[in-house]
């Protein structure tokens, strides 16, 4: 390592660091899961759904069985413990509906229906093409206004409004601050608008992928690219119904993740063709997976309403929040948790009241990506407040310095600001690109807030 | 289907491989041959994970059925390494922070190595066009090309590269 990236006690913020394995990157040294040999290794294939919402009328097998190469075929049947599961079940979270291999309905055009192991990949695709599955096609839904409308086609009988219910029976991730209200009755001007993203592949070069060995004292390792081994694990072992302890995940690097490593869509399987197989089994996402079956950032449509003052005070904000999290929740609720923590953004604005709703649709299950609920959260409110600066003829630049929030403010989850830096930041912007404030606005600190 | 018995030179050395149909270079590198630095990144020619030199020419070992390349040259980062070849662009990979993941690294290597034995004195232009087949998704191009440029005028001072 060169002596200028080295960091001296107490010299480490503003200085660059070399990343411990850059050597190795260089050197094409660094060690992915796939780049360890096992002997004897299987290849695994997943019969996927080709509808996006049916009920399941029959899975026949009969001819992937005779297949040339095959070793072995799974079905939900062959998922020994847990048939149905959830990301967060350790942290009470329920309950589970999503299957490792579907049982009587399929959610999404893509869901895994069959697993086929075989000695090459080649002959485990030809399995997989041999399954066949019959379907009673249901209606489906695509768009989180389509799911919410009365009447709409039902993914879950235990959702019957198409939205995740979180703990308390409450319909929707809330906060509550202020009287938000009564701020409205009050102010000046209402400036209210809708915002969309829309779903992102993350994309990682390196797929995202597993090799599930089986070993001779009864453990199994795991040599996996996974972003959340310790969850993977738990929730590995709780599929298949044996103790984490016989579990052992070798992981760490990843080629790539952006949060598209995180579901664990690939080590269960990999675990449970394995314990089937009783050889190592590797199971990994193609190219054309990845982009078409591992999950996506959710598309999120988020409503604004603000009331404001002429001055450009924002005094209330309300916000509606929709998650399309697809088929599925897996981590979503982390997703709108931590959206709903974001609002009002930074800025502080003493009457809010916001719900962030998961809603299930017949799409790909969506996942983290790149600050997951929060980009979303930030798009909408950067995009508003140029709206309210318009709407109010006011300069953008004033209106964020006077209404971002200060040292000992208090957020709407009422944790206490204590490291604003969001005024320091827009004044070193604007300088760093020629923009000119009035003096007063130069004068702003985060330690107080000047005139009011 | 027969096989085809194909002789190749890999980092050096004669390889007897025996070809079955469109079996790629990259598989038997990889699997084959135990060529680590020959990532797969999508197995259809988009990403430049895979990037080698055949007779000295970049290629893309996805897409070369070995059964077309009798006689070739190949070379991997494992052979680049062993001849220390392309140890200054590794060296400003390394000062420019030039990978993150890494898993497109050795890929860009090879592209970088490519390039300045072709053209010791790139521009910025032709440097972004010598890496274009090869994908980042760590947002790390910028870095990537001072490396490039940064080893080019290493080089052009009578660097240690070859």
């Amino acid at each position: 390592m060169s002596e200028k990236h080295k960091i001296e006690a107490g010299h480490a913020v503003g200085q660059p660091v070399t990343l411990r394995e850059l050597e190795s990157h260089v050197k094409g040294q660094t060690v992915y899961y796939e780049d360890v040999k096992v002997p004897r290794m299987l290849h695994l294939k997943v019969h996927r759904s080709s509808v996006a919402h049916a009920r399941i009328l029959d899975i026949d097998t009969s001819r992937a069985e005779q297949s040339d190469g095959v070793v072995s075929v799974l079905t939900y049947r062959d998922v020994p413990a847990t048939k149905v599961w959830t990301h967060f079940e350790a942290v009470g979270i329920a309950p589970g509906a999503e299957p490792i291999l579907a049982l009587d309905k399929v959610r999404w055009k893509g869901e895994p229906i069959v697993a086929v192991v075989a000695e090459s990949l080649k002959q485990a695709e030809d399995g997989a093409a041999k399954v066949k599955v019959t379907y009673e096609k249901l209606a489906s839904v695509f768009d989180v206004d389509a799911a919410l409308a009365p009447g709409a086609p039902n993914l879950f009988d235990c959702w019957p409004d198409n939205h995740y219910l979180f703990p308390d029976d409450h319909a929707a991730a809330q906060i509550r601050f202020g009287d938000a209200e009564k701020a409205f009755a009050e102010a000046d001007h209402i400036v209210e608008h809708v915002y969309n993203t829309r779903p992102i592949e993350q994309a990682p070069i390196e797929t995202a992928g597993c090799v599930a060995v089986p070993g001779s004292d009864g453990r199994f390792t795991l040599y996996t690219n996974s972003q959340s081994l310790s969850n993977t694990r738990n929730n590995a072992a709780e599929i298949a119904g044996i103790s984490p302890a016989r579990l052992h995940l070798i992981g760490g690097t990843a080629g790539g993740g952006f949060g598209g490593k995180v579901d664990m869509a690939i080590e269960p399987m990999a675990l449970l063709a394995a314990m089937k197989s009783k050889r190592p089994v590797k199971y990994r996402f193609t190219r054309e997976d990845e982009m078409t079956v591992s999950s996506t950032r959710a598309a999120w449509r988020v409503s604004i309403k603000d009331g404001v003052m002429q001055d450009g005070r924002i005094v209330a904000r309300y916000v509606t929040t929709h998650q399309d999290v697809g088929a599925y929740l897996r981590n979503s609720i982390y997703g709108a948790f931590k959206h709903a923590s974001h609002m009002p953004g930074p800025y502080t604005v003493p009457n809010v009241s916001a719900d962030v709703f998961c809603v299930f649709t017949n799409r790909t299950p969506s996942a983290a990506m790149r600050g997951f609920g929060v980009m979303p959260a930030s798009f909408a409110i950067e995009m508003q407040m140029d709206r309210i600066a318009k709407a109010l003829r006011m300069d953008p630049w004033q209106l964020r310095l006077k209404n971002a929030f200060r040292n000992g403010d208090m957020k709407a989850h009422r944790r206490e600001v204590w490291d604003a830096a969001l005024v320091e930041t827009i004044q070193a912007t604007a300088r760093l690109s020629g923009k000119d404030l009035p003096e007063d606005y130069k004068q702003m600190s985060s330690q107080k807030r000047l005139g009011s | 289907m027969t096989a085809k018995l194909v002789q190749l030179t890999v980092n050096g050395r004669e390889e007897h491989i025996a070809a079955d149909g469109l079996i790629s270079l990259q598989q038997v590198l990889r699997e084959k041959l135990d060529y680590n630095t020959v990532k797969d990144g999508c197995t259809q020619g988009g990403c430049g994970a895979c990037s080698v030199l055949v007779d000295g020419e970049l290629a893309l070992a996805c897409l070369l059925p070995v059964s077309r390349l009798e006689g070739a040259e190949i070379t991997t980062l494992e052979g680049l390494n062993e001849s220390n070849s392309a140890g200054v662009i590794q060296e400003s990979f390394v000062e420019h922070s030039a990978a993150q993941c890494g898993f497109c690294t050795s890929g860009m290597i090879i592209s970088a190595k490519a390039l300045l034995d072709e053209n010791p004195t790139p521009s910025r232009d032709d440097i972004m066009e010598a890496i274009s087949g090869n994908l980042c998704r760590c947002t790390g191009y910028l870095p990537i090309i001072e490396a490039v440029q940064s080893a080019a005028g290493k080089l052009a001072k009578g660097g240690d590269g070859e």
